[in-house]
């Protein structure tokens, strides 16, 4: 019994750290699938109708909570449509997202900014 | 006024014996003479094909004697003489039988010049390349379509124009006389009044009975259209009065004089009032709507502004402003103590927040401060009706002036200017460098915004939207298209200053304005040699493509580039809010609202309607050499398109 739970205070002490983890490229499936990419764009870019995400500030949980209760126009997606493991999985991803060259770097956005 | 012509006594022509020659020495049978006598003998109504006594009627020898209806002087004429006295370049229309007699005097009589015809697909595509040309031209372009199912397809875009305030001109056929519907086709498509399908959404329509009412009411339909608020107007040129000879008592026909009505500036004291407001003001603010119906309606913007160095946010409905202007998108209403409304249609959407789709209620709330003034000058205020409700909720405003704005605006700027003392000219031009250096940074931080996902396949809207503009800054350029679905990047990045280089979008939402309201604004650009520039969402060319082969038809210079995010992406989002909302199956947004498997190559559509044509492009390094290409043939005076793969918005 006291084994038992052991194993338990084991597994539970980490699980923290397995969904921090999260697993890129089933988020990358996950992101399409479920469609971040609608607002946020195929490349986290943001736009219109969504925020940039690509390299999230946001650690996990900070995700996991936004979505569950969003403060902006975003609807709120319960851990029915999708779960705790999803959204750090898609928080995996986009940590692997590139982060945008500067403009200046850029010829036709450093044109632009000359201007 | 109407052309001096030579005219027969006779209008009717009865070209007498086709057997001519030894025929006319024959003595008249009686039945001939009788014949002679009836004004007009028109066929039986036809059955679908030719029976056995029809064939012997057309293979057997001729009759001594028939008497051919003929004229040398139809009512269409008269009506063309009317048209050209109102300038219309062009007239667009799919071709329709119950116009079919206004069609040919277009053509013929008036040598298809002022107007020109314009074949069109669709009588949507008609009408939106009508709005589309008006807001490039400032003046309509004349349409015309069946007063039955040419009006039913084209109500959609007439919607559109009203709900934008735009001029269109629409003339309808019809046959009124139930004697004179040749088929049964013809009594399917006749109508008792036809303009009551559109009357809900149009400014002013009238079904003449002579052809004096016609030339009157033609000119006083392009009065009103003309007059703001601008909206399309209905007039019916019936079938009988078309075909039918010009009457003799019709001989001296008089085509009135149109004189465009000045538009309605505000009442002085009011104007007087909105100044004294506006000067006072420590931080005034300026949303624009419709405000500059011409070039000159810009300067007036920019001088006002300066004048009270007051930010400008603009609705994004027209080129109100310069969008480098250091004035541009500066202000917030949620710190304004006055706001100014010019043109808005949506003043309410401009002054509250309402809480998303994803909120109980539909709260709302006022965003402006406590103490707030808000004034509008708005031509909406003069006219409205009840059934259609793009009029808006109802906004709470301390001062109200129903006038047109760009009138308003010489009267306000010179009150403004008596108002402005010593002291309130140092306090006004402290705020100027403050506003402007909130507009460099709106500017670096959408440039920098531009970055992300540079390099992103599918290609970012931002990146499409750099590329051509470094295909086109060197160029005389008009972009033809909105830009909401592509996060409205043209507008945060190029150059924007002519009122011809932003024309705003569908007025009602309407899908399926973009493709030919294009065409009809590159129409426009055409004599003036502009580029012009479409940027075309995939779902709104697919409900009238057959636009593109008006484009290429009449040589119409234009540069397509694919918007291809392969979906009705707006209604794609909306579906994923109702699963997560209903928190079930967002995994299925996209059915009902995807636009693939297959995935539609809109290159090979535009090949196939005779248009020069490049793509599918899903690399953005491919795209600005594509660009440069397709421009090429543009400068040559053809349309080209770039089909690109896009990422969403």
């Amino acid at each position: 019994m006291k084994g038992t739970f052991l194993l338990v205070a084991f597994f539970a002490a980490l699980l923290p750290a397995i969904c921090q983890s999260g697993d890129p490229a089933n988020g990358k499936r996950l992101f399409v699938r479920d469609g971040c990419y609608e607002c946020h764009g195929y490349a986290g870019q943001g736009g219109r109708d969504g925020a940039r995400i690509a390299t999230i500030a946001l650690n996990p949980q900070g995700l996991i909570r936004y979505v569950r209760a969003p403060a902006g126009a975003m609807p709120a997606y319960t851990d029915k449509v999708i779960s705790d493991q999803e959204l750090t999985d898609i928080h995996a991803y986009l940590q692997t997202l590139p982060k945008a060259k500067a403009a200046k770097d850029i010829p036709l956005l450093n044109d632009l900014l000359k201007k | 006024m109407a052309r001096s012509r030579k005219i027969s006594v006779d209008r009717r022509g009865f070209l007498k014996g086709a057997a001519a020659g030894a025929a006319a020495l024959v003595a008249k049978p009686e039945a001939a003479k009788a014949q002679e006598a009836a004004e007009v003998r028109r066929p039986a109504t036809p059955t679908p094909l030719p029976g056995a006594k029809q064939t012997a009627s057309e293979t057997a020898p001729p009759p001594p004697r028939i008497d051919v209806y003929t004229t040398d002087r139809p009512g269409s004429d008269f009506m063309v003489d009317v048209l050209k006295t109102l300038g219309f370049e062009y007239v667009a229309a799919n071709p329709g039988s119950s116009f079919r007699g206004l069609q040919e005097s277009c053509v013929n009589y008036g040598g298809n010049k002022s107007p020109e015809w314009i074949t069109c697909c669709h009588e949507e595509s008609s009408v939106a390349m009508a709005h589309g040309y008006a807001k490039i031209e400032g003046k309509p372009l004349l349409v015309m379509a069946h007063g039955t199912v040419g009006l039913q397809h084209a109500s959609m875009a007439i919607y559109n124009a009203y709900a934008d305030r735009v001029p269109v001109y629409i003339m309808l056929g019809n046959v009124q006389d139930v004697a004179w519907r040749r088929s049964d086709v013809e009594w399917a498509h006749s109508v008792q009044d036809a303009a009551s399908m559109v009357r809900d959404y149009t400014k002013w329509d009238d079904a003449p009975v002579s052809l004096g009412h016609f030339a009157e009411s033609a000119v006083r339909a392009y009065k009103i259209a003309m007059t703001p608020p601008m909206e399309p107007v209905v007039i019916v040129a019936d079938a009988v009065l078309q075909e039918e000879p010009v009457p003799e008592a019709d001989r001296r026909l008089q085509i009135p004089k149109l004189t465009l009505a000045s538009p309605p500036a505000g009442d002085y004291g009011a104007v007087k009032e909105a100044a004294k407001m506006l000067v006072n003001a420590e931080n005034p603010v300026i949303v624009a709507g419709r405000v500059a119906r011409t070039p000159e309606g810009i300067n007036l913007l920019v001088q006002l502004a300066e004048t009270l160095q007051a930010p400008v946010l603009d609705r994004r409905f027209r080129t109100n402003f310069p969008n480098r202007h250091p004035l541009f998108g500066a202000g917030n209403v949620r710190t304004a103590d006055v706001v100014l409304g010019l043109e808005v249609p949506d003043m309410w959407f401009a002054t509250h927040t309402q809480t998303p789709v994803n909120r109980m209620g539909m709260e709302a709330k006022r965003i402006t401060q406590p103490g707030a003034k808000v004034i509008t000058i708005f031509a909406g205020d003069l006219s409205g009706k009840s059934n259609y409700q793009d009029f808006g909720r109802y906004d709470e405003v301390d001062l109200a002036i129903a006038a047109d704005a760009q009138a308003t605006l010489p009267i306000l700027i010179e009150e403004c200017r008596k108002l402005i003392t010593p002291d309130r000219k140092a306090a006004i031009q402290q705020r100027a460098a403050k506003l402007a250096e909130v507009s460099r940074k709106n500017r670096e931080r959408d440039i920098e915004q531009a970055a992300w996902g540079w390099d992103a396949s599918p290609v970012s809207t931002a990146r499409m939207a750099a590329e051509l503009w470094n295909q086109i800054k060197t160029e005389d350029w008009s972009l033809v298209s909105d830009v909401t679905f592509v996060s409205w990047w043209p507008l945060r990045m190029w150059d924007i200053d002519k009122h011809y280089q932003f024309i705003g979008g569908h007025g009602a939402y309407g899908i399926g304005y973009g493709a030919p309201a294009a065409v009809g604004a590159a129409l426009a650009n055409k004599k003036h040699g502009r580029i012009s520039v479409n940027i075309q969402c995939d779902g709104d060319l697919n409900y009238a493509p057959g636009v593109l082969w008006t484009a290429a038809h009449h040589r119409i210079p234009m540069l397509n580039i694919m918007h291809n995010n392969r979906a009705y992406h707006q209604e794609l989002m909306y579906l994923e809010d109702m699963a997560a909302r209903a928190r079930r199956g967002v995994e299925n947004a996209g059915i009902g609202t995807a636009i693939n498997d297959p995935n539609i190559d809109y290159a090979m559509m535009a090949k196939a309607y005779g248009m020069f044509s490049e793509g599918p492009i899903d690399n953005p390094n491919d795209l600005g050499p594509a660009i440069k290409r397709a421009l090429e043939v543009v400068k040559k005076g053809e349309p080209a398109l770039i089909d690109v793969v896009t990422q969403p918005r």
